[in-house]
């Protein structure tokens, strides 16, 4: 019965076993620091924290998911993301370049970043790791080139609002009406959504998973909407890195699971043979998801120097590792078509807690790196051992 | 000479629940050739296990009882130890390392740790003189031909002093060539050094020449065991192997030949990795709407990469020559345009370049036809699985759901899957690559009626394959390949074995007396 019950609600939602037992890990996680750390770490101000310190990684990890569904991964992240923001450095803090002019020369630097890498990988056919480990060194020397060693601050708060700012807010009584305006819009959005697929699926007598279940999905789904937004209407609203990041994810989680660019991506990483031989552009698609990193890796970028206010040379060393883990936390396969955005973001969540909980607690970074490595470990061995024992 | 080197008595193996073994039974004499058939599934690659230890005691019910004594092997190294040793379809070659590493691979002729390269060199020599092999021993594995990689292993076998040797479909992916020279081996072997051999096949004509008594498994269970004395036929093994009588072999021709669908002239490739070297050179053919063409030939012969050229130029460089479709010149530049004009191609290794095994059936049919099942775009996931569901029950792909992985289903259901991805795109011009590799009798038959009913609704279809009866009894017209070139072209009565194998001594000859 049980079993029925959870083949149902893969069937309908496309989340494999390992994002199921990811979601139930995360909210167990974050059972166990409301306990430890006496409720404080779901308290709204914290609670906003939380959305503002991991936004950077699960942008990053939104664009490190299409790169390791090829099979691959990209090393220069960090590197880019530290170069985007030097130069942002120069144009708004030494150069006093308005922000409007500025962000989009920043995009376009990322996607040229990007787009050099991807050219040696999709069209000379270099391996991936060897270009971005290249691309890595590459574009943290270029950062200290520009920088001269120097941190270039402090950025005007229009730049800084994306990263560190909140939605304005109007509130009646407790309710911060804004907000929970927003989170109502979303979840009729949301539920429209998920009830168009249901009924198309009927259309084409597809499988569907039982009615009683699908409303209750929708009721959970709902709930948890508008009480998040609730939630963070009790202190200052909210963050606008938040909306930057919902709608990523739901453009990134789109594109992969809905389109046919997204189903060309898997097929290249399955089976590269068969995709060409199925009419895929192999090399397009290759080129499309690195070139595609380095935008992400500007938008991590901007959010990062907005957040620090500050544009140092050491910005973003080893936030690739950090991507990297979210994803296969999230359940990606190392040997490439395997993985899901929203899975991706499930394993950046994971490793948010863990450090915000550990250092709520006053564990150090020190133990707080070992702990992360062996969440990592541990979810990797879960999966293949628990694949193992199906077969 | 009747003396039983291995008895199996009431093997029993269950996979979750699942019996893939029931009680089976095998005795095999010394010295002797013992072949085991059946259908994909039957069981015998699990009852192979079973004997190797890759099951180990244990795990398992039933007896083996080896030389005299009850076996129990634990891992493949117990029953290597004991001159068991199984050579598997998919080899165990590591490209890159040279003969002589590979035959010496996992059991290296060492002191401390320390290799005696030496020693190793100078045994690999002689075993590999002992299998024929005429490579210099220093040849990495890579370089060689899936015939000479055969013999590598099993000169691997003889280094450990092998007593039973078990192959495992040992001559599929081998032309007639080859495999005639690696059963001669085989009946050598035996012959001068009394090992006995435990071959699986689904090549019937080859097993009722060498082996001298064949088992019949089917759903697990062993059906019966027949002395090879002249007597049996073909058609008494097929029989016990299907449980039904199997008359025809191949389903009748129905399609009636059309108009012209597509002119090949001049047509010439380059290999891509050895530089000038020719590997399809100045063919041209044509082929009907209606018609079922075969292309015949030896291994090597440059067919499939006449084939992968055509498509879209997936194989080759400096590609010369003209493709006509209902007489219009076309384009063929990326694998793209050849699918926008109607051409299909299922490749010859479904594992490797076809399918993608971690996804389901729905994904693997609508691969190339994502613009069908997409609105700007946008994928309507409802309508290919529709698809999906339509074809699996029109070709009778069987598999516990649509959305069950491609890797799941047995290799029938595999090609099937295929099939059905190129149906759903509904080509004019369907190129089919060894489309019944490895795959059991009763699976290659539905195949060949998909093949028939493809015809017969107008499709031109060119067909190649290594097995000459199934070109001969598909195909219209045959058009032989060798070394590149097409040598000759057989009409539907004058197509024999005999004038196809002809038809290629006469043109090695020729070359022999131009050099």
């Amino acid at each position: 019965m049980r079993r029925d019950i959870i083949k149902r609600l893969r069937g309908d939602t496309k989340i494999d076993l390992r994002q199921q037992s990811m979601l139930i890990a995360l909210i167990a996680i974050s059972v166990l620091f409301q306990i430890l750390t006496g409720g404080i770490i779901f308290k709204s101000v914290n609670v906003s924290k939380l959305i503002m310190q991991n936004s950077y990684v699960l942008i990053l990890a939104v664009g490190m998911l299409p790169c390791i569904i090829t099979g691959n991964v990209d090393l220069s992240v960090g590197s880019v993301l530290a170069l985007v923001s030097a130069i942002s450095g120069k144009m708004i803090v030494e150069w006093n370049l308005p922000v409007a002019i500025t962000i989009p020369v920043l995009l376009l630097i990322g996607i040229a970043c990007g787009a050099f890498q991807a050219y040696w990988i999709a069209y000379t056919r270099l391996p991936a790791f060897i270009v971005t480990l290249a691309g890595q060194l590459i574009f943290r020397g270029l950062t200290m080139t520009l920088l001269e060693g120097r941190t270039l601050a402090p950025f005007p708060e229009s730049f800084s609002w994306i990263s560190a700012g909140f939605l304005p807010q109007y509130k009646i009584g407790n309710v911060d009406v804004i907000a929970v305006g927003l989170g109502v819009i979303c979840s009729i959005i949301l539920v429209m959504i998920q009830v168009h697929s249901r009924m198309k699926s009927a259309k084409y007598h597809a499988k569907r998973s039982h009615t009683g279940f699908f409303v209750a999905k929708m009721a959970v789904l709902v709930f948890i909407t508008i009480f998040f937004t609730y939630w963070l209407g009790t202190y200052n609203g909210l963050p606008s890195v938040l909306i930057l990041m919902v709608v990523l994810i739901i453009i990134y989680q789109f594109i992969t699971s809905n389109t046919v660019l997204g189903r060309r991506l898997y097929a290249l990483g399955g089976n590269e043979t068969a995709a060409k031989l199925s009419g895929v552009n192999t090399n397009g698609i290759l080129f499309l998801t690195y070139a595609n990193m380095g935008l992400m890796s500007a938008v991590a970028a901007i959010v990062f120097t907005g957040r620090l206010n500050a544009a140092t040379p050491t910005a973003g060393v080893s936030f690739e590792l950090d991507a990297i883990a979210a994803c296969y936390i999230g359940g990606a396969s190392a040997t490439g078509g395997v993985g899901t955005v929203i899975g991706a973001v499930i394993g950046g969540l994971v490793m948010g807690i863990l450090n915000n909980g550990m250092s709520i607690l006053g564990i150090g970074s020190d133990w707080q790196q070992t702990i992360k490595g062996c969440v990592l470990l541990a979810a990797v061995a879960f999966d293949v051992l628990s694949k193992k024992n199906k077969k | 000479m009747s003396q039983a080197l291995l008895k199996m008595e009431k093997i029993t193996k269950a996979f979750s629940g699942v019996k893939a073994l029931n009680e089976v039974d095998l005795e095999v004499q010394k010295g002797s050739i013992h072949a085991l058939v059946g259908e994909n599934g039957a069981g015998k690659s699990t009852l192979m296990n079973v004997l190797s230890g890759v099951y180990p005691y244990g795990t398992y019910s039933g007896t083996i009882t080896y030389e005299n004594e009850i076996a129990r092997f634990r891992t493949i190294h117990d029953s290597e130890s004991k001159g068991i040793v199984i050579i598997h379809q998919e080899l165990a070659l590591i490209p890159e390392l040279s003969i002589y590493e590979n035959i010496f691979l996992g059991h290296e002729k060492s002191r401390l740790g320390i290799i005696d390269w030496n020693r190793e060199k100078e045994e690999a020599r002689y075993f590999a003189e002992e299998v024929g092999l005429q490579e210099d021993i220093y040849t990495p594995c890579k370089y060689l031909g899936v015939g000479k990689q055969q013999l590598v292993e099993i000169a691997k076998a003889l280094s450990k002093s092998v007593k039973l040797l078990i192959m495992d479909e040992p001559t599929a992916a081998l032309n007639d060539n080859d495999s005639e020279a690696l059963l001669e081996l085989i009946v050598k072997l035996r012959r001068e050094r009394g090992v006995t051999v435990i071959i699986i096949s689904h090549k019937l004509n080859e097993i009722l020449k060498v082996a001298d008594r064949i088992t019949v498994l089917r759903d697990g269970s062993t059906i019966t065991t027949m002395e090879n004395d002249g007597t049996i036929s073909q058609n008494n093994v097929i029989r016990s192997m299907v449980g039904r009588d199997m008359t025809n072999l191949y389903p009748p021709h129905t399609a009636e030949r059309r108009d012209l669908a597509l002119e090949v002239k001049n047509w010439e490739v380059y290999s891509p990795t050895v530089e000038g070297k020719k590997i399809v050179d100045r063919v041209s053919f044509k082929l009907h709407y209606g018609e079922i063409v075969g292309i015949a030939g030896l291994m090597g012969a440059g067919r499939t990469e006449l084939a992968l050229s055509l498509f879209g130029k997936a194989y080759g460089i400096n590609i010369k020559g003209e493709v006509f479709k209902d007489g219009k010149l076309l384009r063929l530049n990326c694998v793209k345009n050849a699918i926008d004009n109607g051409i299909a191609y299922i490749p010859e290794d479904r594992k490797l370049s076809g399918l993608i095994l971690d996804e389901d059936t729905v994904t693997n049919i609508s691969l190339p036809n994502l613009e069908r099942f997409s609105k700007r775009g946008v994928m309507n996931h409802a309508a290919e699985v529709r698809a999906a569901e339509r074809y699996t029950e029109e070709i009778h792909i069987k598999s516990t759901s649509v959305f069950q992985k491609t890797r799941m289903l047995s290799g029938g259901n595999q090609q099937k899957v295929l099939v059905a991805r190129w149906l759903c795109n509904n080509p004019d011009i369907l190129i089919l690559d060894e489309p019944t590799r490895g795959i059991d009798v009763g699976a290659k038959y539905e195949i060949y009626t998909i093949i028939q009913e493809l015809a017969a609704s107008g499709k031109a279809v060119l067909f190649i394959s290594s097995e000459l009866p199934e070109v001969i009894g598909m195909s219209d017209r045959v058009y032989v390949m060798n070394e590149g070139r097409f040598v000759g072209e057989l009409c539907k009565e004058d197509i024999s074995q005999e004038k196809i194998m002809q038809l290629i001594i006469e043109d090695n000859g020729g070359d022999k007396n131009e050099t």
